[in-house]
């Protein structure tokens, strides 16, 4: 018999009624062998959760802790340009690709077989490699042999731009796009999921009413999907902030380091220029944006849960 | 003909409903073909490359003049200097992948036992702070995990990459294993219980069993991270034997000549089993991530 048995028995006098309070409090109601399985069940994730999250996370906020750093950081024009890349990459390619996501899930609901066909081979680019897929995008947009450029070339008779080359707001388009390319297929399959579990009935009933087309997904499908393309929001614009693939391959930063964002730029200040404690304050002058949207996201993902 | 105008309004009105059908079909097929090229170019641009010989790269032709298998070749038999450590390289992927996808499972399995199905006090902080290691981008995190790594005397080692894989996928494996726990009943265990199980007992006999569904959907996840992620393998794996494909695949970037074509062949020879997988498995990769939002 473990002592918490015989304390629930009372045939023993227990320890203090403090001790006992307190060792409930911890256990709940988990009888003795119970609460050292569960915690024993627990041990794995706890470990690995602080030697590989809450450690590197201390260890980060220590390196850039000075003030200092964030005057250096600020009178840098990299930096300054760097923060308007970010704002404008993350502002434009997740509402872009949002928006773009919700109208394709809408087209992939009709009932045909090439409609079909077509989801299959549209989700290629979430299903392969980010590598791959933009090392491609980077030799595609080559101003002088790039297979765009001999594309506007051969058909049109255009002579195309070096897109990656020449101008920053072309390289930072290209990079803009290449991500909604690769990771539009993504939310549209989510959201595709979410337009099938709205119940047919409720299409049936608007019918009968009379709604159809803009005013059916108006009063319909946008207010049970709304819940889901906000948390989809967030939690896409907390991905795009922290996205390093797309601008790292693509343009890589170029030309003449104009495109870079804070992701990009935080590794290159520390791998690169050889300055940790320069890339963390980078990527840390990202949390006043990254905090609240991780608040929002946690409170929304906690209630949906309940509702599961 | 007894009642014209009611004749006359259905006649009218036929054409003009077949009319507006026809063409919205048309609209849809106009945007099938506009996404079609839109995804499709980036995939013809890798194909068609790594079916150029070598030397035709730099052409301003838009489907190569002379396609031949000949770098995929190269980069099966290791042709290239480049490549010739590519089957080992292949190797420490898999061998990464195989590692992250077994300890995901067992690190968020036990621990959403734990919470899920023992439900021991204060489980809800351990299930927020998965969430909030899911919420953070890895991105953010990879100059102090570099330093880590080199206090755990852990760098240029494949087992540095696994923990970082691991670190990333478990927080998912937890979530989607407590959404889908919530659907195993709970009186199962109850009845365990009652005729003596161990909580070690329930675990492997019912837990485990009923939740291969979701298993397999978290498998399938933490094998393709750990498979497509570049970053972390990139800042800790440094040497030609410990590197992993995407590295030695970058490391092409850099080189002067840039050999496009066996590069693109090592790129398709890398995406295949990830896409060869997603396609088996597409059905159970998203079921988790949608969570009933609508129902909100």
């Amino acid at each position: 018999m473990d002592d918490a048995q015989v304390l629930r028995a009372g045939v023993l006098p227990g320890p203090s009624p403090s001790v006992r309070l307190r060792r409930r409090a911890w256990r709940g109601s988990l009888q003795g062998s119970e609460f050292t399985w569960a915690v024993a069940f627990l041990i794995p994730y706890a470990a690995l959760f602080l030697a590989f999250v809450a450690y590197p996370v201390a260890y980060g906020l220590w390196l850039g802790h000075k003030p200092a750093l964030y005057a250096e950081l600020v009178s840098e024009p990299i930096y300054q340009r760097t923060v308007v890349n970010t704002v404008l990459y993350v502002a434009i390619g997740v509402n872009l690709k949002m928006f773009g996501a919700l109208l394709l899930s809408g087209f992939f609901m009709r009932r045909r077989w090439w409609v079909r066909g077509l989801l299959l081979v549209y989700v290629l680019p979430w299903a392969m490699p980010a590598l791959p897929a933009f090392v491609s995008i980077h030799w595609m947009l080559n101003g002088q042999w790039g297979l765009l450029n001999n594309i506007l070339w051969n058909i049109f008779g255009i002579d195309g731009p070096g897109w990656l080359e020449t101008s920053r707001w072309l390289a930072l388009g290209s990079v803009i796009a290449s991500h909604i390319w690769k990771w539009m297929p993504f939310w549209t399959v989510i959201l595709l999921a979410g337009r099938m579990s709205i119940p047919q009935e409720l299409y049936e009933a608007a019918d009968v009413d009379g709604a159809t087309g803009l005013r059916r997904f108006l009063h319909v499908t946008f207010p049970l999907l709304a819940n889901l393309y906000l948390i989809c929001t967030l939690l896409s614009t907390i991905f795009t902030l922290g996205d390093f693939n797309s601008v790292y391959f693509v343009s890589g930063g170029g030309p003449a380091l104009s495109t870079h964002v804070l992701a990009t730029l935080g590794i290159r200040d520390a791998f690169e220029i050889g300055r940790p404690d320069l890339g963390v304050a980078a990527v840390m002058s990202a949390l006043p944006l990254m905090v609240p949207l991780v608040i929002l996201l946690m409170r929304k993902l906690r209630t949906t849960e309940v509702q599961l | 003909m007894t009642a014209p105008s009611i004749d006359g309004k259905l006649v009218g009105r036929r054409p003009n409903y077949r009319l507006r059908r026809s063409l919205t079909e048309a609209a849809a097929l106009a945007l099938a073909v506009v996404v079609l090229i839109w995804t499709l170019v980036p995939i013809y641009n890798i194909v068609i490359v790594a079916l150029e010989p070598h030397g035709d790269v730099f052409t301003n032709d838009i489907w190569p003049a002379n396609p031949s298998l000949e770098s995929f070749w190269i980069v099966v038999t290791e042709g290239y200097w480049y490549l010739e450590h590519f089957w080992h390289q292949f190797g420490n992927s898999l061998y990464v992948g195989v590692a992250t996808v077994i300890l995901t499972l067992v690190i968020g399995s036990l621990a959403s036992f734990s919470i899920g199905r023992i439900r021991i006090r204060y489980g809800w902080l351990v299930s927020n702070a998965a969430l909030l290691t899911y919420v953070i981008p890895a991105s953010f995190l990879a100059i102090p995990f570099y330093r880590i790594m080199h206090i755990y005397g852990l760098s240029n080692n494949l087992w540095s990459v696994i923990a970082a894989e691991v670190t990333f996928a478990t927080p998912y494996a937890i979530f989607i294993f407590q959404q889908y726990g919530v659907s195993i009943p709970i009186e199962l265990d109850e009845a365990a219980r009652i005729d003596g199980a161990s909580p070690i007992q329930i675990y492997f006999r019912i837990y485990l069993p009923l939740m291969a569904p979701a298993l397999v959907a978290v498998g399938t996840y933490a094998l393709l991270l750990a498979w497509n992620e570049y970053l972390y393998q990139f800042l800790l794996l440094s040497s030609k034997s410990s590197m992993t494909v995407p590295v030695a695949l970058a490391q092409f970037l850099n080189s002067d000549e840039a050999p496009w074509n066996y590069m693109m062949a090592t790129a398709i020879v890398y995406a295949l089993p990830p896409v060869a997988i997603y396609y088996a498995f597409r059905g159970r990769m998203t079921a988790g991530l949608v969570m009933g939002g609508v129902k909100g």
